[in-house]
C-alpha cells in the first residue's frame, strides 16, 4: 500500500512539473508607435527597347522612375509610410525585382520594399510589381497590370492602393478623383468653374466654362456621375453631369434657397434642402421618375442632408433647438434625434462611407473646426482649427477628409485665398492639396477600380 | 482483488493524465505553410464606370453583422454592470489601502485614474474592453493552475508536520542559489532530503520546491518585463487601418537564444490568418512579427535562460486604436 501511495505522489509531482515546465511567460504588448512605416520604393526597371518606345510615345524619359515617384508621393501623403531616399539604395532595380538582398534593404532600415518592372507588350503598358517584407525576407504581394500607356499615373495609384491595403488592412483611396469648384478673380467678381483632378492634384480638367456660378458638386457613389448646383437666370438649378462622356442634364428648377444636392448611396435619388413658402426643409428626388418627396416638415431651417451608407438614416443640420445643431433621423423622416450637444454651432454633417462616423464643421468663438463624432453624437473629436474652413468630404475608405480653407492674403484682410486641405482621422496628417487655382467645395469620388 | 483494482485504476489514471498533459505539446506542430503569391493580371480599362453599389452593400452588411454581434455579445447593460463592479472594486481597494497604509502614495494615483476614466469615458471605453478581455483570459488560464496548486496545497496540509517552516526557508535559499530547477534532478533532490530529514519531510520539500519553481517560472520581474515591453513598444508600428471594434489580439510564441535573438516565432491563432473577413488579422500579425524581428536581440534578463527561452508575447492594438 505504501508503495502505491508514493507512486501516486510521485506521479502528481511529475505532472505538476510537466505543467510547469511548459508554462510560458507571457508579456502583454498593448502599446506601439504610430510612426510611419519605412518603405523603400525601388524605381521600376525596364529594358532599353521599351524605354525608347515610352520615350517616343509619352515623351517621358524614365517611366519606371515616374511611376515609382507617383507611388512614393501617395504613400508619403497618407502619413502612414515613410518612403526612403533613393540615393541610399544599394541594389539595382532589375536585380532587386528578381530577388532582393534583404540584408541590403534592412541595412537602410526599410521594413517593406516595392520593386517592379515596366514593359510594352503589343502597344500596351504592362507593369508588374512585388511587395516584399524585408524583415521576414519574403514576398507579400505580386500583381501585374496592363493598360493603355496614357494611364501610367493610374497604374501608380492602383499599385499604391494594393500596397496600402496589404500593409494597413484597409482599402486604399489613391485611385480616386476629386471634383471641386475652381475659383479665380476678386471676391466680388469671382469666376467659378467645375474642375476635376486626380487625388494627388494631377490631371486637372475644367468641366464648365465659368459663365455661371457653380456650387457644391457631389459625386455619385456608384459611378462617375456628378450632381451640382448652378444658377440660371438667378434661379438655382440642379444638374447631373457624366464625367466620362461630358453629357449634362438638368434635373429641375427649384426655389431660391436650394442647397447642397447629394446622391443617395445607391445613386438613384438626390437629397437636398430647399425653401418652400419661406420654410427650408429636406426633400428627395427620384432620378428615374423625378418625383419629389418631402422628408422633414418643421418651421425651422433644415439643411445639409447626408445619407448613411445603408440608406436607413439621414443626418442633417437644423436650428430647431434655437441654434444650428446636427440631427439624425430615419430615412422616412421619422424619429428625429439631436446628436450634437457641444458648445458652438454645428453644420455640414457628412456620414462616413464606413458608416461609423459623421464629419462636421463647427463654429465656436469665431473659429472653424473640422471634426468627427460617432453616429450617436458621442466621441466628438475636433481634427483641425482655423479662421475659416468647411465642407468636409470623405475619402472612400472613411479615413481621410478633404475640405477647403480660406485664408487672408494680408493682415488688413484684403484679398483671400481658398485652398483644399486633407486631414486623416488621427488629426496629425494635415496637408494642402495642390490645385492650379483657388479651390472650394471638394468632393471625393469612390475608387475608380477595384 | 481490491488492491489490484486500485493499482490498475491508479495506473490507468496516471497514463491518461500523462497523455492529457504531454501529448498536446508533442502533437502541436506549427503549421507554417509558405504563402503562395500568385501574379494576377488585371486589365485597366480606359473608362472607369465600375459600379460601387455591390461593394458598398457588402460593407454595409458586414457593418450590420458587426453591430448585431456587438449587441448580442456585449449588451450595454452588462458593460455598465461590469464597469460599476470595477469601480466598486477599485473603491474597495482604495479603502483597503487607506486602512492599511494611509501614507502610501497609490491611493491618489488610483483616484486620478478613476477621474480620468470618468472624464474620458468615450476614449477609455475600448481600454476597459481590453481589460475585460485580459481579465477573461487570465480567468481562463489561471483557474486550472490555481486549482492544481490548491490540490497540491491540500495534499501538503494533509501531510504537513511542524518542522516544515524551517525546511521551506532552507529550500527557498537553496533554490535561489541554483536559480533553475531541473525537473530531471527531482530524484537527486529527493535523495538529498532523504539524507537530511526523515521520510515525512521528503514529501513537503518536494512540494514547496515545485511551488517556488512555478512562482519563478511563470513571471519575469517587473523590471525585466518593463525593459522588454519598452523595447517592443518602440519597434511596433501599429497599422492604423485596423477595425478597432474587432478582436485585435495576436499571440506570438517565441523561442529565444540566450542572447535574445530569435530561433523561432509562431503565431498561436494561425487559423485566423486565412479566415474570411479576418484579413486585418494577417496585417496585424505581420506587424507584430516585424516588431519582433526589428527589436532583435530582445532585451531579456541576463540570467535564467531556462525561464524565458520560451516566451509568449500578446500584442493588443485596441488600446492604441480605440481612441
Amino acid at each position: 500500500m505504501k508503495f502505491i501511495k508514493y507512486l501516486g505522489i510521485i506521479l502528481i509531482i511529475f505532472l505538476c512539473n510537466i505543467k510547469n515546465s511548459f508554462s510560458l511567460i507571457e508579456v502583454d504588448i498593448t502599446r506601439g508607435n504610430l510612426n510611419p512605416l519605412p518603405i523603400a520604393v525601388s524605381p521600376l526597371s525596364q529594358n532599353k527597347k521599351s524605354k525608347d518606345i515610352f520615350e517616343k510615345k509619352l515623351n517621358i524619359i524614365d517611366i519606371g522612375s515616374e511611376i515609382s515617384g507617383v507611388i512614393e508621393n501617395n504613400l508619403k501623403q497618407s502619413g502612414l509610410f515613410n518612403p526612403l531616399n533613393k540615393d541610399a539604395f544599394l541594389q539595382k532595380p532589375d536585380i532587386a525585382h528578381l530577388k532582393p538582398r534583404f540584408e541590403d534593404w534592412s541595412l537602410i532600415k526599410a521594413q517593406a520594399l516595392i520593386t517592379g518592372n515596366v514593359a510594352i507588350e503589343s502597344d500596351k503598358l504592362k507593369v508588374e510589381f512585388r511587395l516584399w517584407d524585408v524583415l521576414a525576407g519574403r514576398e507579400m504581394l505580386a500583381l501585374a497590370f496592363t493598360t493603355v500607356p496614357n494611364n501610367w499615373r493610374r497604374v501608380g495609384h492602383i499599385i499604391t492602393d494594393k500596397v496600402y491595403e496589404r500593409l494597413t488592412g484597409e482599402k486604399g483611396y489613391f485611385d480616386t478623383r476629386i471634383i471641386y469648384v475652381s475659383e479665380e478673380g476678386p471676391k466680388t467678381q469671382r469666376i467659378k468653374k467645375l474642375a476635376i483632378m486626380d487625388q494627388d492634384g494631377f490631371n486637372t480638367k475644367y468641366l464648365t466654362l465659368g459663365n455661371e456660378l457653380v456650387l457644391t458638386p457631389r459625386f455619385n457613389p456608384t459611378n462617375q456621375m456628378v450632381t451640382y448646383l448652378s444658377y440660371f437666370k438667378n434661379l438655382p438649378r440642379v444638374y447631373l453631369l457624366d464625367i466620362e462622356t461630358g453629357i449634362q442634364e438638368v434635373v429641375g428648377d427649384f426655389p431660391g434657397m436650394t442647397f447642397a444636392p447629394r446622391f443617395s448611396p445607391d445613386g438613384k435619388k438626390i437629397i437636398m434642402s430647399f425653401a418652400k413658402d419661406g420654410n427650408s426643409d429636406i426633400y428627395t428626388m427620384d432620378l428615374e421618375n423625378r418625383i419629389v418627396e418631402r422628408i422633414t416638415n418643421h418651421p425651422s431651417i433644415d439643411t445639409s442632408p447626408s445619407y448613411s451608407p445603408d440608406s436607413k438614416f439621414i443626418t442633417f443640420n437644423s436650428d430647431r433647438s434655437g441654434y444650428q445643431q446636427i440631427y439624425v433621423m430615419n430615412s422616412d423622416g421619422s424619429n428625429v434625434k439631436r446628436i450634437s450637444f457641444g458648445k458652438g454651432l454645428y453644420g455640414t454633417p457628412v456620414w462616413s462611407p464606413r458608416g461609423d462616423l459623421i464629419a462636421f464643421t463647427k463654429l465656436h468663438k469665431g473659429k472653424f473646426y473640422i471634426g468627427v463624432m460617432r453616429t450617436d453624437g458621442k466621441g466628438e473629436r475636433l481634427l483641425t482649427e482655423n479662421f475659416y474652413q468647411e465642407a468636409p468630404s470623405w475619402a472612400p475608405n472613411g479615413r481621410v477628409l478633404i475640405f477647403y480653407r480660406e485664408t487672408k492674403t494680408n493682415d488688413k484682410g484684403e484679398g483671400f485665398s481658398a485652398k483644399l486641405w486633407s486631414i486623416d482621422l488621427t488629426g496629425y496628417n494635415e496637408r494642402m492639396v495642390s490645385t492650379e487655382m483657388d479651390a472650394s467645395d471638394p468632393s471625393w469620388s469612390s475608387l475608380l477600380s477595384n | 482483488m481490491y488492491k489490484s483494482l486500485f493499482i490498475s485504476s491508479s495506473f490507468h489514471i496516471g497514463v491518461i493524465m500523462l497523455s492529457i498533459f504531454t501529448l498536446p505539446f508533442i502533437a502541436k506542430k506549427p503549421i507554417d505553410v509558405p504563402p503562395l503569391v500568385s501574379v494576377e493580371l488585371i486589365e485597366i480599362g480606359t473608362f472607369t464606370n465600375i459600379p460601387y453599389a455591390p461593394k458598398a452593400k457588402k460593407i454595409i452588411e458586414k457593418a450590420k453583422k458587426k453591430n448585431e454581434k456587438l449587441i448580442s455579445e456585449q449588451a450595454p447593460p452588462k458593460k455598465v454592470k461590469k464597469e460599476e463592479n470595477k469601480k466598486i472594486n477599485l473603491e474597495k481597494k482604495i479603502e483597503k489601502i487607506e486602512e492599511l497604509a494611509p501614507k502610501k502614495s497609490p491611493t491618489p494615483k488610483n483616484e486620478i485614474k478613476k477621474v480620468k476614466k470618468e472624464k474620458l469615458q468615450s476614449i477609455s471605453l475600448p481600454n476597459q474592453k481590453n481589460e475585460k478581455v485580459q481579465f477573461e483570459e487570465e480567468k481562463d488560464q489561471k483557474p486550472s493552475k490555481e486549482k492544481e496548486k490548491n490540490k497540491d496545497l491540500k495534499k501538503i496540509t494533509e501531510t504537513k508536520k511542524p518542522e516544515i517552516t524551517d525546511d521551506e526557508v532552507k529550500q527557498v535559499s537553496e533554490f535561489e542559489k541554483k536559480e533553475l530547477f531541473d525537473p530531471n534532478n527531482i530524484a537527486a533532490l529527493i535523495d538529498k532530503s532523504k539524507e537530511d530529514f526523515g521520510e515525512t519531510n521528503k514529501k513537503s520539500n518536494k512540494i514547496t520546491q515545485s511551488q517556488d519553481k512555478s512562482m519563478n517560472l511563470s513571471k519575469l520581474t517587473l523590471g525585466e518585463e518593463d525593459a522588454l515591453k519598452a523595447q517592443i513598444f518602440g519597434c511596433w508600428s501599429i497599422p492604423l487601418g485596423l477595425p478597432y471594434n474587432e478582436n485585435l489580439l495576436v499571440r506570438i510564441k517565441l523561442k529565444l537564444k540566450p542572447d535574445g535573438t530569435l530561433i523561432k516565432t509562431e503565431i498561436l491563432d494561425h487559423a485566423r490568418m486565412n479566415m474570411p473577413g479576418q484579413g486585418f488579422y494577417k496585417v496585424l500579425a505581420e506587424s507584430a512579427l516585424r516588431a519582433i524581428q526589428l527589436c532583435q536581440p530582445l532585451k531579456v534578463p541576463t540570467s535564467g535562460y531556462e525561464r524565458w527561452k520560451n516566451l509568449q508575447l500578446n500584442f493588443d492594438a485596441r488600446e492604441m486604436l480605440g481612441g
